[in-house]
């Protein structure tokens, strides 16, 4: 009966991560693969590199002799294996504990849990109990987020449907990510666009369908010096704002009025039935309109002028 | 007869292999339940890797090459696991670090350092937060990834305080004295209430109090609560633990007033069913939709219905149609 397939995997990372020289693929196949055909052989060996390549386990092709340099083998470096010596003293063991805890996105929830683990393994005593505390939480709706992140950490380039909120249809975009930040509440991408040539920020609530990986990991580099918050910054299209200026009735009003930069207190208004405010505030330009209509009776809107039209014609049409 | 791990978990098994050995190298004496702990898995998952990693080792199959496991310590003779029995492995001193963080693990555990940075809570202080955030950025290995929180995400880090200042409260039986606005009310009020504790529910986070205005049990939204203090004053009524808000926000036998109101939404309005609790929501052919919910306070689906015309209309009871088109007559003569 051949080795079950978890014995066969750890046999060749030891055999790769304790000889000091590369090991030949024949020498691999006589040793750990005793039983397969040539071609099958090929076929586990590949699938089993990748398999420890997914944990993490570098394995790295390299000349067994310098004279030869067409004579090939494999290797697991000890120090590109291993992780390095990390001394936490237990409040910083704490602090790791707590930011364990800060992703509610399960596969980042699951990648924090892992570290910790590893840690753990190498002699950290992580106290994950009595951690109930308070701590701010990083959500992730968006579902392009994982593969983005995934593409991200393995610098693989990607391609994806992006609708912009001004154009009809999603455009089939090609981007090699540099980086996902979060700004302002939302995810965004920020890459290379490979069409336009040119660096970019995509908003990842705008992707629409999947995120496909293309082509193989560490496929480009960032540019040294990136630096992905500033870019996101600059580039994502701020929300528009707008200046508005509201009539609110004398003890209504009260998120508008915390709001507000300048309140003019008892103004002319649209009826006597109370005291009148005149209100100045910035908002987004969208939902303007809903937030003033929200109010009813208690908010009239003065400007901007557009905006007034809209409310006008949404309460008459609401009424016919 | 040793059973065939199924493919699907080799990786698995190896991933918790890696992980297992040095973490018994470290430490004197790991009972087998430890471990399964450590790992998230079970005794018997754990006795099955070690009979894996029993027949592993370095080439050339001499039995001074394989790794030795004690396993009669750990599997009785009939093969059922013994969770308090110690674990023993030899031998495989070169598996006794573990695998460096992957790029994500790496990544992930820094975006949540930093978040706990900028948000300054749970008693981590920037310095000490960056002293982690230092060690581990040394031992990532892993190409620094380029993954930033926003630095400050206001409403959650105010979440986070409010959650740590009622826990605060619970912990010592004491009183909070809130400032609270009610946009379906339009008012903002002050209250004493004596906290439960907070709990979430969809994307809010709520606390359980019981308010001594209302002289009843209160749900506030932690994002609405514009101002919170701790009081010197005991709490005067008993505590206990918050209520479980996975049915939904409303009991309709505990609120006598409720209504269920039926509403018509065009596809522009729609967006609602996403941020209010309905009870049923019925999508029909042409993208609007018919909706269900629990109404307690008329003014808060007066001012819906306003902020959604005229995309919203009330199939039934017909009564709120009328509120709302009064509402909506006083309003638009106002632009006369």
């Amino acid at each position: 009966m051949p080795a079950p397939k978890s014995e066969r995997l750890l046999n060749l990372l030891i055999m790769l991560l304790v000889q000091r020289r590369p090991i030949a693929k024949e020498r691999i196949r006589e040793l750990l693969y005793p039983d397969s055909r040539p071609d099958a052989f090929e076929k586990m060996f590949e699938r089993d590199k990748e398999e420890l390549r997914s944990l993490g386990v570098p394995i790295e092709v390299a000349t067994i002799d310098p004279l030869f340099e067409d004579e090939v083998g494999y290797r697991i470096p000890p120090e590109a294996f291993a992780l390095p010596d990390v001394e936490l003293t237990q409040e910083e063991a704490a602090v790791v504990g707590i930011a364990s805890r800060v992703w509610q996105h399960a596969t980042m929830a699951q990648a924090t849990t892992d570290a910790v683990r590893k840690l753990t393994a190498a002699g950290i005593d992580v106290d994950l109990d009595a951690l109930e505390i308070a701590r701010p939480l990083l959500t992730a709706e968006e579902p392009a987020f994982e593969r983005c992140w995934v593409a991200v950490c393995e610098r693989t380039a990607i391609e994806f449907d992006y609708q912009r909120p001004d154009a009809d249809a999603p455009m089939r975009r090609r981007v090699q990510p540099w980086g996902v930040v979060r700004y302002s509440g939302r995810w965004y991408l920020v890459g290379y666009d490979a069409d336009r040539r040119a660096e970019r920020v995509f908003r990842l609530s705008r992707v629409q369908g999947e995120v496909r990986l293309v082509g193989p990991p560490g496929a480009y580099d960032v540019p040294p010096e990136t630096d992905v918050r500033q870019i996101a910054r600059r580039m994502a299209p701020p929300m528009p704002t707008t200046t508005a200026v509201l009539l609110v009735r004398e003890g209504a009003g009260h998120g508008l009025r915390r709001a507000a930069e300048r309140i003019e207190v008892g103004v002319a208004g649209p009826d006597d039935h109370t005291g009148w405010d005149r209100l100045v505030l910035v908002r987004p330009t969208q939902g303007l309109a809903d937030e003033v209509l929200s109010h009813g009776p208690d908010v009239v809107l003065v400007e901007p002028v557009a905006v007034r039209e809209q409310v006008v014609a949404r309460l008459t049409q609401a009424l016919s | 007869m040793s059973r065939q791990t199924p493919a699907p978990g080799a990786r698995d098994q190896v991933a918790r292999l890696l992980t297992l050995v040095p973490f018994l190298h470290h430490r004197d004496g790991v009972r087998l339940e430890e471990a399964a702990a450590l790992l998230g898995t079970t005794p018997k998952q754990v006795v099955q890797d070690l009979k894996v990693l029993f027949m592993c080792g370095l080439p050339g199959g001499l039995p001074d090459d394989l790794i030795d496991v004690d396993l009669d310590a750990i599997v009785t003779e009939e093969g059922s696991p013994v969770t308090e029995g110690v674990i023993r492995v030899e031998n495989a001193d070169y598996l006794a670090r573990p695998l460096r963080l992957s790029a994500t693990e790496a990544s992930a555990m820094i975006v949540a350092l930093r978040m706990l940075r900028d948000t300054g809570s749970a008693g981590a202080t920037p310095e000490l937060v960056d002293r982690v955030l230092a060690k581990l950025e040394a031992a990532a290995g892993a190409p620094h990834v380029e993954i930033t929180p926003s630095p400050r995400d206001a409403q959650q880090v105010r979440v986070a305080q409010l959650t740590a200042l009622v826990d605060e409260a619970v912990a010592r039986g004491v009183q909070l004295r809130l400032l609270y606005f009610v946009p379906s009310r339009d008012e903002e009020s002050e209250r004493v209430v004596d906290p439960y504790g907070v709990v979430a529910h969809g994307v809010f986070s709520y606390l359980d109090a019981h308010c001594h205005r209302a002289e009843d049990d209160r749900l506030f939204r932690l994002d609405r609560i514009t101002k919170a203090e701790l009081l010197p004053s005991p709490r005067t009524t008993p505590a206990r633990a918050p209520r479980d808000l996975a049915e939904g926000l409303f009991n309709d036998d505990a609120t006598p007033d409720a209504t269920v109101v039926t509403l018509r939404l065009e596809p522009p309005a729609t967006w609602a069913t996403d941020y209010y609790p309905m009870r049923d929501v019925r999508p029909r052919e042409d993208g609007s939709a018919e909706v269900d919910l629990v109404v307690v306070d008329r003014r808060w689906l007066t001012r819906l219905l306003l902020r959604l015309a005229p995309h919203a209309t009330v199939v039934r009871p017909a009564e709120f149609t009328e509120t709302f088109t009064a509402r909506a007559q006083e309003t638009l003569s106002l632009y006369r």
